[in-house]
Protein backbone atom coordinates (compact mmCIF):
# COMPACT_ATOMS: atom_id res chain seq x y z
CA UNK A 1 0.00 0.00 0.00
CA UNK A 2 0.94 3.46 -0.95
CA UNK A 3 2.25 5.53 2.17
CA UNK A 4 -0.57 8.10 1.54
CA UNK A 5 -2.72 5.98 0.76
CA UNK A 6 -2.27 4.50 4.34
CA UNK A 7 -2.60 8.39 5.96
CA UNK A 8 -5.67 8.82 4.66
CA UNK A 9 -7.16 5.79 5.55
CA UNK A 10 -5.81 6.48 9.00
CA UNK A 11 -6.43 9.81 8.99
CA UNK A 12 -9.03 10.40 11.51
CA UNK A 13 -6.67 8.03 13.46
CA UNK A 14 -4.07 10.49 13.35
CA UNK A 15 -6.02 13.51 13.88
CA UNK A 16 -7.21 11.78 17.70
CA UNK A 17 -3.76 11.69 18.38
CA UNK A 18 -2.57 14.96 17.67
CA UNK A 19 -5.78 16.21 19.57
CA UNK A 20 -5.37 13.86 22.62
CA UNK A 21 -1.32 15.37 22.33
CA UNK A 22 -2.44 19.17 22.36
CA UNK A 23 -4.59 18.21 25.40
CA UNK A 24 -2.22 16.93 27.47
CA UNK A 25 0.14 19.36 26.93
CA UNK A 26 -2.87 22.19 27.31
CA UNK A 27 -3.92 20.66 30.42
CA UNK A 28 -0.63 19.96 32.00
CA UNK A 29 0.60 23.86 30.88
CA UNK A 30 -2.75 25.23 32.92
CA UNK A 31 -2.05 23.14 35.99
CA UNK A 32 1.48 24.04 35.59
CA UNK A 33 0.68 27.90 36.26
CA UNK A 34 -2.54 27.51 38.53
CA UNK A 35 0.24 25.08 40.69
CA UNK A 36 3.48 26.77 39.82
CA UNK A 37 2.74 30.90 39.79
CA UNK A 38 1.29 30.20 43.85
CA UNK A 39 4.14 28.28 44.70
CA UNK A 40 6.46 30.96 43.69
CA UNK A 41 4.48 33.54 45.41
CA UNK A 42 4.84 31.20 48.50
CA UNK A 43 8.39 30.95 48.06
CA UNK A 44 8.81 34.57 47.84
CA UNK A 45 6.35 36.13 50.20
CA UNK A 46 5.12 32.88 52.51
CA UNK A 47 6.91 31.88 55.76
CA UNK A 48 9.26 29.39 56.36
CA UNK A 49 6.33 25.91 56.71
CA UNK A 50 5.47 27.06 52.96
CA UNK A 51 8.22 28.08 51.54
CA UNK A 52 9.69 24.53 53.02
CA UNK A 53 6.41 22.41 51.64
CA UNK A 54 7.41 24.25 48.30
CA UNK A 55 10.91 23.08 48.37
CA UNK A 56 10.15 19.80 49.13
CA UNK A 57 7.41 19.69 46.02
CA UNK A 58 10.26 21.07 43.87
CA UNK A 59 12.57 18.77 44.76
CA UNK A 60 10.60 15.99 44.85
CA UNK A 61 9.04 16.17 40.99
CA UNK A 62 12.10 17.39 39.46
CA UNK A 63 14.40 14.33 41.44
CA UNK A 64 12.71 11.91 39.65
CA UNK A 65 12.21 10.30 35.57
CA UNK A 66 8.97 11.58 34.28
CA UNK A 67 8.04 7.83 34.07
CA UNK A 68 9.20 7.23 37.16
CA UNK A 69 6.40 9.53 38.06
CA UNK A 70 3.71 8.32 35.72
CA UNK A 71 3.87 5.02 37.05
CA UNK A 72 4.06 6.06 40.33
CA UNK A 73 0.77 7.50 39.66
CA UNK A 74 -0.92 5.49 37.87
CA UNK A 75 -0.39 2.42 39.24
CA UNK A 76 0.17 3.38 43.30
CA UNK A 77 -0.95 6.82 44.41
CA UNK A 78 -4.34 7.05 42.44
CA UNK A 79 -5.11 3.78 42.94
CA UNK A 80 -3.98 4.11 47.05
CA UNK A 81 -6.53 6.68 46.99
CA UNK A 82 -9.33 4.55 45.84
CA UNK A 83 -9.35 6.26 42.38
CA UNK A 84 -9.89 4.78 39.08
CA UNK A 85 -8.85 7.82 36.59
CA UNK A 86 -8.30 7.52 32.96
CA UNK A 87 -5.06 7.58 31.68
CA UNK A 88 -5.27 11.00 29.84
CA UNK A 89 -6.59 12.48 33.25
CA UNK A 90 -3.62 10.30 35.73
CA UNK A 91 -1.01 11.49 32.33
CA UNK A 92 -2.07 15.36 31.94
CA UNK A 93 -2.16 15.70 35.78
CA UNK A 94 1.43 14.09 36.07
CA UNK A 95 2.78 16.09 32.93
CA UNK A 96 1.12 19.35 34.67
CA UNK A 97 2.33 18.61 38.43
CA UNK A 98 5.68 18.13 36.91
CA UNK A 99 5.43 21.36 34.93
CA UNK A 100 4.82 22.84 38.04
CA UNK A 101 7.59 22.31 40.00
CA UNK A 102 9.63 23.85 36.89
CA UNK A 103 7.50 26.57 36.34
CA UNK A 104 7.56 27.68 39.69
CA UNK A 105 11.40 28.51 39.71
CA UNK A 106 10.87 30.46 36.49
CA UNK A 107 8.37 32.69 38.00
CA UNK A 108 10.17 32.63 41.29
CA UNK A 109 13.32 34.50 39.29
CA UNK A 110 11.11 36.75 37.35
CA UNK A 111 9.47 37.61 41.01
CA UNK A 112 12.93 38.35 42.68
CA UNK A 113 13.97 39.83 39.77
CA UNK A 114 11.44 43.35 40.55
CA UNK A 115 12.95 45.37 42.05
CA UNK A 116 11.81 46.15 45.82
CA UNK A 117 10.77 50.02 44.95
CA UNK A 118 8.33 48.40 43.25
CA UNK A 119 6.09 46.59 46.39
CA UNK A 120 7.68 49.69 48.46
CA UNK A 121 5.95 52.39 46.16
CA UNK A 122 2.48 50.57 45.93
CA UNK A 123 2.45 50.29 49.40
CA UNK A 124 2.90 54.00 49.91
CA UNK A 125 0.11 54.32 47.86
CA UNK A 126 -2.18 52.58 50.30
CA UNK A 127 -2.09 49.66 48.63
CA UNK A 128 -2.50 46.18 50.57
CA UNK A 129 0.61 43.76 50.07
CA UNK A 130 -1.88 41.11 48.70
CA UNK A 131 -3.20 44.41 45.84
CA UNK A 132 0.77 45.28 45.07
CA UNK A 133 1.58 41.43 43.92
CA UNK A 134 -2.14 41.63 42.50
CA UNK A 135 -1.31 44.93 40.64
CA UNK A 136 2.15 45.09 39.80
CA UNK A 137 4.29 42.64 41.17
CA UNK A 138 2.32 39.68 39.14
CA UNK A 139 1.83 41.60 35.65
CA UNK A 140 5.36 42.58 35.98
CA UNK A 141 6.70 39.15 36.10
CA UNK A 142 4.88 37.38 34.09
CA UNK A 143 6.08 39.84 31.31
CA UNK A 144 9.72 38.62 32.83
CA UNK A 145 8.62 34.94 32.70
CA UNK A 146 7.18 34.60 29.56
CA UNK A 147 10.56 33.77 27.11
CA UNK A 148 11.48 30.96 29.68
CA UNK A 149 8.32 29.93 30.07
CA UNK A 150 7.37 29.47 26.87
CA UNK A 151 10.45 26.65 27.09
CA UNK A 152 8.29 24.71 29.06
CA UNK A 153 5.56 24.28 25.72
CA UNK A 154 8.49 22.42 23.83
CA UNK A 155 8.99 20.07 26.48
CA UNK A 156 6.05 19.64 27.98
CA UNK A 157 5.15 18.21 24.29
CA UNK A 158 8.04 15.91 24.00
CA UNK A 159 7.51 14.55 27.63
CA UNK A 160 3.63 14.18 26.74
CA UNK A 161 4.73 10.97 24.33
CA UNK A 162 6.17 9.30 27.35
CA UNK A 163 2.37 8.85 28.13
CA UNK A 164 2.34 5.92 25.33
CA UNK A 165 3.43 3.62 28.73
CA UNK A 166 0.07 4.20 30.22
CA UNK A 167 -1.84 3.75 27.33
CA UNK A 168 -3.01 7.30 26.61
CA UNK A 169 -4.45 7.56 23.18
CA UNK A 170 -2.15 10.54 21.73
CA UNK A 171 0.02 10.61 19.21
CA UNK A 172 2.85 7.97 19.34
CA UNK A 173 0.48 5.56 20.35
CA UNK A 174 -1.99 5.94 17.67
CA UNK A 175 0.93 5.97 15.13
CA UNK A 176 2.16 2.44 16.60
CA UNK A 177 -1.07 1.28 16.45
CA UNK A 178 -1.26 1.90 12.92
CA UNK A 179 2.13 0.50 12.19
CA UNK A 180 1.49 -2.35 13.91
CA UNK A 181 -1.85 -2.80 11.50
CA UNK A 182 -0.08 -1.68 8.22
CA UNK A 183 3.86 -2.91 8.67
CA UNK A 184 4.86 0.08 7.66
CA UNK A 185 7.17 1.37 10.33
CA UNK A 186 9.93 3.99 9.17
CA UNK A 187 7.73 6.00 6.21
CA UNK A 188 5.01 6.25 9.37
CA UNK A 189 7.08 7.17 12.47
CA UNK A 190 8.62 9.81 9.90
CA UNK A 191 5.19 11.33 9.75
CA UNK A 192 4.82 11.12 13.43
CA UNK A 193 8.44 12.85 14.26
CA UNK A 194 7.20 15.69 11.41
CA UNK A 195 4.18 16.28 13.32
CA UNK A 196 5.69 16.43 16.74
CA UNK A 197 8.03 18.83 14.88
CA UNK A 198 5.32 20.92 13.50
CA UNK A 199 3.27 20.99 16.60
CA UNK A 200 6.34 22.78 18.22
CA UNK A 201 6.85 25.38 15.74
CA UNK A 202 3.70 25.98 15.71
CA UNK A 203 3.32 26.43 19.56
CA UNK A 204 6.19 28.28 19.44
CA UNK A 205 5.03 31.08 16.84
CA UNK A 206 1.70 31.28 19.43
CA UNK A 207 3.85 32.06 21.96
CA UNK A 208 5.91 34.71 20.45
CA UNK A 209 2.98 36.04 19.13
CA UNK A 210 1.68 36.78 22.87
CA UNK A 211 5.07 38.32 24.22
CA UNK A 212 5.03 40.63 21.18
CA UNK A 213 0.76 41.43 22.77
CA UNK A 214 1.69 42.16 26.06
CA UNK A 215 5.60 43.60 25.48
CA UNK A 216 6.18 46.84 27.16
CA UNK A 217 8.83 49.11 26.59
CA UNK A 218 12.03 48.83 29.09
CA UNK A 219 11.49 45.07 29.49
CA UNK A 220 13.11 42.70 27.88
CA UNK A 221 10.56 40.36 27.19
CA UNK A 222 13.00 38.55 23.50
CA UNK A 223 10.00 39.34 21.25
CA UNK A 224 12.64 41.71 19.93
CA UNK B 1 -5.02 69.97 72.58
CA UNK B 2 -4.43 72.17 69.52
CA UNK B 3 -4.77 69.26 67.15
CA UNK B 4 -6.46 71.97 64.38
CA UNK B 5 -3.28 73.71 63.89
CA UNK B 6 -0.97 71.16 63.06
CA UNK B 7 -1.84 68.41 60.54
CA UNK B 8 1.07 65.86 61.24
CA UNK B 9 2.59 65.80 64.67
CA UNK B 10 5.67 63.73 65.00
CA UNK B 11 6.48 62.57 68.79
CA UNK B 12 9.70 60.83 70.07
CA UNK B 13 10.53 58.34 67.00
CA UNK B 14 12.84 55.76 67.79
CA UNK B 15 14.05 53.38 65.68
CA UNK B 16 17.02 50.99 65.19
CA UNK B 17 18.01 48.13 63.09
CA UNK B 18 19.53 45.65 64.70
CA UNK B 19 22.64 47.01 66.80
CA UNK B 20 22.22 50.06 64.93
CA UNK B 21 20.39 52.93 66.64
CA UNK B 22 19.37 55.50 63.58
CA UNK B 23 16.73 57.61 65.18
CA UNK B 24 17.30 58.48 68.76
CA UNK B 25 14.22 60.45 69.79
CA UNK B 26 12.59 62.36 66.75
CA UNK B 27 9.83 65.66 67.55
CA UNK B 28 8.66 67.98 64.97
CA UNK B 29 4.91 69.19 64.09
CA UNK B 30 4.03 70.31 60.82
CA UNK B 31 1.17 72.88 60.26
CA UNK B 32 -1.06 72.82 56.96
CA UNK B 33 0.75 74.20 54.36
CA UNK B 34 4.52 74.66 55.66
CA UNK B 35 7.68 73.03 53.89
CA UNK B 36 10.04 71.74 56.27
CA UNK B 37 13.15 70.94 54.27
CA UNK B 38 15.76 67.85 56.67
CA UNK B 39 19.31 68.34 55.80
CA UNK B 40 21.88 66.56 56.81
CA UNK B 41 25.31 64.21 56.43
CA UNK B 42 24.49 60.20 55.03
CA UNK B 43 23.44 57.98 57.33
CA UNK B 44 22.28 59.89 60.04
CA UNK B 45 18.23 58.44 59.70
CA UNK B 46 16.50 61.32 57.22
CA UNK B 47 15.12 58.55 54.81
CA UNK B 48 14.27 56.46 58.26
CA UNK B 49 12.35 59.55 59.99
CA UNK B 50 10.29 59.70 56.35
CA UNK B 51 9.80 56.04 56.22
CA UNK B 52 8.41 55.85 60.17
CA UNK B 53 5.46 58.69 59.24
CA UNK B 54 4.14 56.20 57.00
CA UNK B 55 5.29 53.35 58.24
CA UNK B 56 6.75 51.70 55.52
CA UNK B 57 9.44 51.44 58.27
CA UNK B 58 7.72 50.38 61.79
CA UNK B 59 9.23 52.68 65.01
CA UNK B 60 10.56 51.23 67.59
CA UNK B 61 8.63 53.71 69.82
CA UNK B 62 7.03 56.87 69.40
CA UNK B 63 4.00 57.77 67.59
CA UNK B 64 2.91 60.04 64.93
CA UNK B 65 -0.45 61.94 64.32
CA UNK B 66 -2.45 62.62 61.08
CA UNK B 67 -4.83 65.68 61.83
CA UNK B 68 -4.94 63.92 65.50
CA UNK B 69 -5.83 60.22 64.43
CA UNK B 70 -3.26 58.04 65.05
CA UNK B 71 -0.88 56.66 62.12
CA UNK B 72 1.23 54.40 64.37
CA UNK B 73 -0.46 51.34 66.10
CA UNK B 74 -2.89 51.45 63.65
CA UNK B 75 -3.26 48.33 61.80
CA UNK B 76 -4.89 47.78 58.88
CA UNK B 77 -6.01 51.58 58.52
CA UNK B 78 -2.27 52.24 57.65
CA UNK B 79 -3.53 51.54 54.32
CA UNK B 80 -5.97 54.95 55.09
CA UNK B 81 -3.28 56.76 56.38
CA UNK B 82 -0.62 56.00 53.54
CA UNK B 83 -3.00 57.59 51.12
CA UNK B 84 -3.12 60.45 52.69
CA UNK B 85 0.44 60.76 53.13
CA UNK B 86 1.80 60.57 49.73
CA UNK B 87 5.56 59.86 48.77
CA UNK B 88 7.85 60.55 46.51
CA UNK B 89 11.48 58.48 46.36
CA UNK B 90 14.70 59.52 44.45
CA UNK B 91 14.61 56.47 42.43
CA UNK B 92 11.08 57.31 41.24
CA UNK B 93 9.80 53.90 41.54
CA UNK B 94 7.31 54.29 38.87
CA UNK B 95 5.51 50.74 38.10
CA UNK B 96 7.79 49.69 34.83
CA UNK B 97 4.96 48.00 33.48
CA UNK B 98 2.41 50.56 33.23
CA UNK B 99 2.24 54.19 31.01
CA UNK B 100 2.60 57.77 32.66
CA UNK B 101 -1.42 58.07 33.20
CA UNK B 102 -1.70 54.63 34.28
CA UNK B 103 0.21 54.75 36.85
CA UNK B 104 -1.48 57.91 38.16
CA UNK B 105 -4.53 56.67 38.38
CA UNK B 106 -4.12 52.95 39.03
CA UNK B 107 -3.93 53.87 42.96
CA UNK B 108 -7.10 55.96 42.44
CA UNK B 109 -8.90 53.02 41.07
CA UNK B 110 -7.74 49.74 42.81
CA UNK B 111 -7.60 51.98 46.28
CA UNK B 112 -9.63 54.29 45.97
CA UNK B 113 -12.28 52.24 43.83
CA UNK B 114 -12.66 55.05 41.62
CA UNK B 115 -14.50 54.89 38.04
CA UNK B 116 -12.03 54.40 35.79
CA UNK B 117 -13.56 57.48 33.48
CA UNK B 118 -13.05 59.61 36.19
CA UNK B 119 -9.81 58.12 37.67
CA UNK B 120 -8.61 58.76 33.91
CA UNK B 121 -9.64 62.32 34.12
CA UNK B 122 -7.91 63.02 37.59
CA UNK B 123 -4.63 61.88 36.42
CA UNK B 124 -4.68 63.69 33.38
CA UNK B 125 -5.50 66.22 35.69
CA UNK B 126 -2.36 65.95 37.58
CA UNK B 127 -0.19 65.39 34.99
CA UNK B 128 -0.96 68.75 33.66
CA UNK B 129 -0.13 70.18 36.97
CA UNK B 130 3.49 68.59 36.60
CA UNK B 131 3.87 69.56 32.68
CA UNK B 132 3.63 65.66 31.98
CA UNK B 133 0.52 65.67 30.24
CA UNK B 134 1.71 65.08 26.31
CA UNK B 135 3.65 62.00 27.93
CA UNK B 136 0.40 60.54 29.67
CA UNK B 137 1.25 57.31 27.17
CA UNK B 138 4.83 56.60 27.53
CA UNK B 139 6.23 53.62 29.60
CA UNK B 140 8.75 54.72 32.33
CA UNK B 141 11.70 53.48 30.45
CA UNK B 142 11.14 55.94 27.60
CA UNK B 143 11.26 58.90 30.17
CA UNK B 144 14.07 61.06 31.72
CA UNK B 145 14.88 61.28 35.12
CA UNK B 146 13.32 64.42 35.13
CA UNK B 147 9.96 63.22 34.00
CA UNK B 148 9.62 60.60 35.98
CA UNK B 149 9.78 62.13 39.05
CA UNK B 150 7.52 64.47 37.88
CA UNK B 151 5.01 61.33 37.32
CA UNK B 152 6.24 60.21 40.28
CA UNK B 153 5.09 63.50 42.05
CA UNK B 154 1.14 63.45 39.86
CA UNK B 155 0.95 59.97 41.35
CA UNK B 156 0.88 60.89 44.96
CA UNK B 157 -0.55 64.43 44.09
CA UNK B 158 -3.70 61.96 42.80
CA UNK B 159 -4.80 60.80 45.78
CA UNK B 160 -5.25 64.27 47.21
CA UNK B 161 -2.94 63.90 50.05
CA UNK B 162 -2.85 66.28 53.42
CA UNK B 163 1.28 66.03 53.24
CA UNK B 164 3.56 64.53 50.95
CA UNK B 165 7.26 62.94 52.08
CA UNK B 166 9.95 63.61 49.40
CA UNK B 167 13.03 61.46 49.96
CA UNK B 168 15.80 63.25 48.12
CA UNK B 169 13.53 63.75 44.97
CA UNK B 170 16.63 65.17 42.93
CA UNK B 171 19.44 63.22 44.23
CA UNK B 172 19.06 60.77 41.30
CA UNK B 173 19.53 63.77 38.77
CA UNK B 174 21.52 66.11 36.70
CA UNK B 175 20.95 70.19 37.58
CA UNK B 176 19.12 70.77 34.65
CA UNK B 177 16.83 68.00 35.30
CA UNK B 178 16.47 68.76 39.17
CA UNK B 179 15.52 72.11 38.38
CA UNK B 180 12.80 71.18 36.36
CA UNK B 181 11.20 68.54 39.09
CA UNK B 182 12.35 71.78 41.93
CA UNK B 183 10.43 73.85 40.18
CA UNK B 184 7.13 71.55 40.43
CA UNK B 185 7.73 70.89 44.13
CA UNK B 186 8.25 75.05 44.24
CA UNK B 187 4.94 75.44 42.51
CA UNK B 188 3.06 72.43 44.93
CA UNK B 189 4.38 74.41 48.07
CA UNK B 190 3.01 77.95 46.73
CA UNK B 191 -0.71 76.39 45.78
CA UNK B 192 -0.35 75.29 49.76
CA UNK B 193 0.71 71.92 49.46
CA UNK B 194 2.19 70.82 52.79
CA UNK B 195 5.60 69.09 51.95
CA UNK B 196 8.13 66.99 54.14
CA UNK B 197 11.46 67.32 51.66
CA UNK B 198 14.54 65.19 52.63
CA UNK B 199 17.24 67.85 50.32
CA UNK B 200 20.75 68.74 50.13
CA UNK B 201 19.53 71.66 47.34
CA UNK B 202 20.13 74.52 49.80
CA UNK B 203 19.25 77.22 47.27
CA UNK B 204 15.34 75.19 47.12
CA UNK B 205 15.83 74.86 51.27
CA UNK B 206 16.46 78.81 51.73
CA UNK B 207 13.97 79.85 49.44
CA UNK B 208 11.27 77.42 49.44
CA UNK B 209 11.28 75.90 52.81
CA UNK B 210 9.15 77.70 56.12
CA UNK B 211 11.51 75.74 58.01
CA UNK B 212 14.36 73.70 57.71
CA UNK B 213 15.89 70.92 60.12
CA UNK B 214 19.93 70.07 60.43
CA UNK B 215 19.86 66.32 61.34
CA UNK B 216 23.03 64.14 63.02
CA UNK B 217 22.92 61.16 64.77
CA UNK B 218 19.17 60.58 64.47
CA UNK B 219 18.09 63.48 66.36
CA UNK B 220 17.51 67.24 65.06
CA UNK B 221 20.18 69.28 66.17
CA UNK B 222 18.94 72.34 64.98
CA UNK B 223 16.09 73.97 63.37
CA UNK B 224 14.80 77.19 62.69
CA UNK B 225 13.68 79.10 59.06
CA UNK B 226 15.84 80.25 56.25
CA UNK B 227 16.66 83.46 57.56
CA UNK B 228 17.30 82.01 60.94
CA UNK B 229 19.93 79.46 59.32
CA UNK B 230 21.39 82.51 57.50
CA UNK B 231 22.06 84.75 60.18
CA UNK B 232 21.69 82.89 64.04
CA UNK B 233 25.40 81.58 65.30
CA UNK B 234 22.92 78.69 66.43
CA UNK B 235 22.66 76.63 63.16
CA UNK B 236 26.98 76.16 63.05
CA UNK B 237 26.93 72.71 62.82
CA UNK B 238 24.89 72.75 59.54
CA UNK B 239 26.13 75.54 58.43
CA UNK B 240 29.98 73.54 58.83
CA UNK B 241 27.64 70.58 57.04
CA UNK B 242 27.15 72.74 54.26
CA UNK B 243 30.28 73.67 53.83
CA UNK B 244 31.36 70.83 52.97
CA UNK B 245 28.53 69.85 50.43
CA UNK B 246 29.20 73.16 48.67
CA UNK B 247 33.06 73.39 49.02
CA UNK B 248 32.31 76.73 50.37
CA UNK B 249 33.47 77.70 53.77
CA UNK B 250 31.40 79.47 56.25
CA UNK B 251 33.83 81.19 58.75
N1 LIG C 1 16.18 48.33 56.35
C1 LIG C 1 17.35 48.58 56.93
N2 LIG C 1 18.04 47.59 57.54
C2 LIG C 1 19.23 47.83 58.14
N3 LIG C 1 19.81 49.02 58.20
C3 LIG C 1 19.18 50.06 57.63
C4 LIG C 1 17.92 49.89 56.96
N4 LIG C 1 17.52 51.08 56.47
C5 LIG C 1 18.49 51.96 56.82
N5 LIG C 1 19.48 51.35 57.52
C6 LIG C 1 20.68 51.99 58.06
O1 LIG C 1 20.26 53.07 58.87
C7 LIG C 1 21.12 54.19 58.74
C8 LIG C 1 20.33 55.41 58.38
O2 LIG C 1 19.84 55.22 57.06
P1 LIG C 1 18.98 56.32 56.31
O3 LIG C 1 18.77 55.79 54.95
O4 LIG C 1 17.79 56.66 57.10
O5 LIG C 1 19.97 57.56 56.29
P2 LIG C 1 19.85 58.90 55.46
O6 LIG C 1 20.00 60.01 56.44
O7 LIG C 1 18.64 58.89 54.64
O8 LIG C 1 21.16 58.85 54.56
P3 LIG C 1 21.32 59.23 53.01
O9 LIG C 1 21.63 60.70 52.96
O10 LIG C 1 22.53 58.41 52.61
O11 LIG C 1 20.11 58.84 52.29
C9 LIG C 1 22.16 53.79 57.71
O12 LIG C 1 23.33 53.42 58.40
C10 LIG C 1 21.56 52.62 57.01
O13 LIG C 1 22.56 51.73 56.57
MG1 LIG D 1 18.25 58.69 52.56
Amino acid sequence: MDLIDILIEWFPYLISGIFATLGLVASALVIGVLVGLPMALGQVYGKFPVRAVVGIYVWFFRGLPVLVLLFLFYFGIFPGLGLDLPAFFVGATVLGLRGAAYQSQIFRGAIQSISEGQMIAARSLGMTRLQGIRNVILPQAVRIALPGWSNEYPNILTDSAICYAIGVAELLTRTSQIVSQTYVTMPIYLVCAGIFILLNYAGLRVLHEIEKKIEVPGFGTGAA
Amino acid sequence: MADEEYILRVENIHKSFGELEVLRGVTFDVKKGETICFIGPSGTGKSTLLRCINQLNKPDDGHVWLHGEEVTNSGNRINYFRQRIGMVFQNFFLFDHLTALKNVEIALIKVRGMDPKEAREKALYELRQVGMEKWAEHYPAELSGGQAQRVSIARALAMDPDVILFDEPTSALDPELTREVLEVMKLLAEQGMTMLVVTHEMGFACSVATRIMFMEHGIIQEQGSPDQMMSDQTFERCKNFIGKVTGYGTD
